[in-house]
């Protein structure tokens, strides 16, 4: 990873956070079962062995998605990005992965880099992503086949790219929520949590 | 090394999926390669949802070939898919425009509005997604975390241990009760009436409405009422007294049909198994009346040498247990035509006397009964196997025991030296709750008809009403749809 040594900038933070979110979506399509589990090759990073998808059409548009993802965090334009899992038959919302990002704006004009070592941060973003892994425990089994979406929460005079089109919040009707932790940057703070439908077993 | 190498050759030989090499080219593929140059891509105006993304692919003049391929995506039909769009949202900015603007509705309800609507703040931010193809899996694959993941269960919205409140729902006055171990003076109708003997008295207390019948006054003053049993549909009552006979009552009429003697001693137990009462008493008899016909007492059980204090028929009605001061349990089968009417079991591990008996709703089989003083033990019996399956040291007196099916748990009421009620989890008999209100030992328990209240009467003269079995509205539901009523024989008349 390319921050410096000591303290985090704004390009280093922006780079660090991209980087969470593209292990924490593969990670996500990993264990939901999105993508079949033979597509996906193991790989080492935040000291855990993480999984990434080597579907070429997926990574392509996995990291168009980050690229401009970066841009955003960078610009300090970007409020949320949520991974939306509908049901492929009845598009119906069955889950929803939120992740907050809070950027610290007033890092944009000043000074240099802020104090904070690059192990905390990683530590950080091992829990939130270990605490990923272990939702699976309660969140509901996706039973049909299903797709995914990303969408991203950015400021009312973002400007849009080409590609990239407005969507709705795709929200679900009743649904559990359960709050994840979250990690710091000191420059961006990400908080997460995943929202699903209530299936009604007694 | 050489073995992995063959291993992987072995792997990619049974791979099904790598391309195929020496087959001709699919139609598919090779109408993709002739139509490359031909295809639009997405155009750049995709600002506003109202434009459609997907534009068609040309098809070329055939190939000559007749082959039928899937139609896979960029294949012969262009089938616009309409998901993503936002219909509801298009169709309502292109009719808003015909409409002048409210003036009069306030900004800060509308803002409070749209927040509501749309999930976030429409002024502060805009939702943004990459389009383009979707991107699904292959078809045909099948998520298989089934295999790992066998339980749904979702702890977020699971009901926590649940609240089982320590005082009693209601306390009820019951004056010049008679502090008897041995009597059973307590009973809850399937109408919501609780019965309660107090000395020579009967009094009816609804449960619904909240006001007190006294139903009889026995005539002579050293007679005592000694037991009171409810028949299963409410309306008759069965009355057990000092003097021997058993005195059948109509609740609505508050009239007594008739007066049952057979016994020789006071009756402190008895039973109801739909047109058959079951009477115990001090003899140690116990006898079976049929209620409908004159000639009312059909058989005799001889077994207890001392009085029977606890008397229940199984809820199928096929074996009546009762435990006397013998410290005996014996388990009767029902009354059939003539034939041999020896018990069936006969436990004798109680050290105490046994008043506190219950069969388990749910369980067939299962009998749980409890000991007096010198016993303290409550006991679990298999009546099938004649085994006991379970035991537990209580260390008070037992001297009623109830099972709550709504949780599935027992509820055993204890005199000397516990003086309260303690709710046991069955089967694992693990203490769920302790309840220590009444000042004296507790002398019999009855249990409400919808099973989420439980009374007490003790010899602190009050009765104590204990909500602790209460649904959550899910499985009460649930419970009301499957509930089935029964009638039984005694609705064909009695005279």
């Amino acid at each position: 990873m390319s921050s410096t040594l000591k303290g985090i900038t704004l390009k280093g933070s922006a780079e660090l956070v991209a980087e969470f979110f593209s292990f924490g979506i593969n990670s996500i399509l990993y264990q939901r079962g999105i993508y079949p589990p033979e597509t996906f090759t193991r790989v080492t990073q935040y000291d855990m062995s993480l999984y990434l998808t080597v579907d070429p059409e997926l990574k392509t548009y996995l990291s168009n998605v980050v690229t401009q993802l970066k841009g955003w965090l960078f610009d300090c334009t970007v409020q949320k990005l949520v991974l939306v899992i509908t049901c492929l038959e009845t598009s119906e919302v069955l889950e929803r992965w939120q992740f907050d990002i809070e950027c610290d704006k007033t890092v944009q004009g000043s000074s240099g880099p802020r104090e904070k070592s690059i192990k905390a941060i990683q530590e950080e973003i091992r829990s939130v992503i270990r605490q990923i892994t272990a939702t699976v425990t309660f969140l509901p089994l996706l039973e049909t086949a299903c797709s995914f979406d990303l969408l991203i929460y950015t400021d009312k005079d973002q400007v849009v790219p080409e590609k990239w089109e407005e969507s709705g919040p795709k929200m679900i009707a009743d649904s559990e929520e359960v709050r994840l932790r979250s990690f710091t940057t000191t420059i961006h703070k990400v908080s997460s949590m995943v929202a699903y439908k209530r299936t009604d077993c007694v | 090394m050489a073995q992995f190498v063959f291993e992987n050759d072995m792997h990619s030989l049974l791979k099904l999926d790598m391309p195929i090499t020496n087959a001709p080219m699919a139609r598919w593929q090779r109408k993709s390669a002739s139509t490359n140059t031909s295809v639009l891509s997405p155009s750049k105006s995709m600002n506003r949802s109202l434009s459609k993304s997907k534009t068609p692919n040309k098809t070329p003049g055939k190939n000559g070939k007749l082959q039928c391929t899937p139609s896979k995506v960029g294949g012969d039909r262009y089938i616009p898919s309409r998901n993503n769009k936002q219909m509801d949202v298009a169709s309502f900015l292109l009719s808003k425009d015909n409409e002048p603007a409210d003036p009069n509705a306030s900004t800060e309800m509308q803002k409070a509005w749209s927040v509501n609507l749309n999930g976030y703040d429409v002024e502060e931010a805009k939702i943004l997604h990459l389009g383009g193809k979707p991107l699904n899996a292959p078809e045909g694959y099948q998520n298989n975390l089934r295999v790992l993941y066998s339980q749904v269960t979702t702890p977020v919205s699971m009901k926590k241990s649940r609240y089982i409140s320590t005082v009693p729902d209601r306390i009820l006055d019951a004056p010049d009760l008679r502090n008897d171990f041995y009597l059973n003076l307590l009973d809850w109708s399937s109408q919501n009436l609780l019965a309660v003997a107090l000395h020579n008295s009967v009094y009816l207390w609804d449960a619904s409405q909240g006001d007190i019948t006294l139903l009889m006054k026995m005539e002579q003053e050293q007679d005592y009422i000694c037991s009171v049993s409810w028949i299963k549909e409410g309306n008759y009552l069965a009355i057990g007294t000092s003097d021997g006979k058993v005195q059948l009552w109509d609740v609505e009429k508050q009239k007594r049909l008739r007066s049952m003697a057979s016994h020789t001693a006071r009756v402190c137990s008895l039973s109801w198994n739909n047109h058959i009462l079951s009477s115990g008493s001090r003899s140690g008899h116990i006898h079976h009346h049929d209620v409908r016909m004159p000639d009312h007492h059909i058989f005799t059980l001889t077994g207890h040498s001392q009085e029977v204090c606890g008397l229940k028929w199984s809820p199928d009605g096929k074996y009546l247990a009762s435990g006397g001061n013998d410290n005996l349990v014996y388990v009767w089968p029902g009354v059939t035509e003539g034939g041999n009417q020896g018990a069936i079991n006969c436990f004798t591990s109680h050290q105490g006397a046994v008043k506190a008996l219950a069969w388990c709703p749910w369980q067939h089989n299962i009998l749980a009964s409890g000991g007096g003083t010198s016993d303290r033990h409550i006991r679990i019996w298999n009546t099938h196997t004649g085994t006991c399956t379970n035991s537990l040291d209580t260390q008070s007196q037992i001297s009623s025991l109830v099972f709550a099916p709504n949780h599935k748990e027992l509820v055993s009421g204890h005199g000397f030296a516990c003086d309260g009620l303690v709710i046991w989890k069955y089967p694992s008999m693990t203490k769920v709750a302790e309840f220590l209100g009444h000042e004296a030992r507790v002398l019999n328990l009855a249990l409400s008809p919808d099973c989420s209240t439980v009374a007490s009467v003790a010899a602190d003269e009050t009765v104590r009403l204990w909500k602790c079995f209460e649904l959550d509205p899910l499985t009460k539901k649930a419970k009301e749809k499957m509930a089935k009523s029964t009638n039984s024989i005694i609705h064909q008349g009695i005279r």
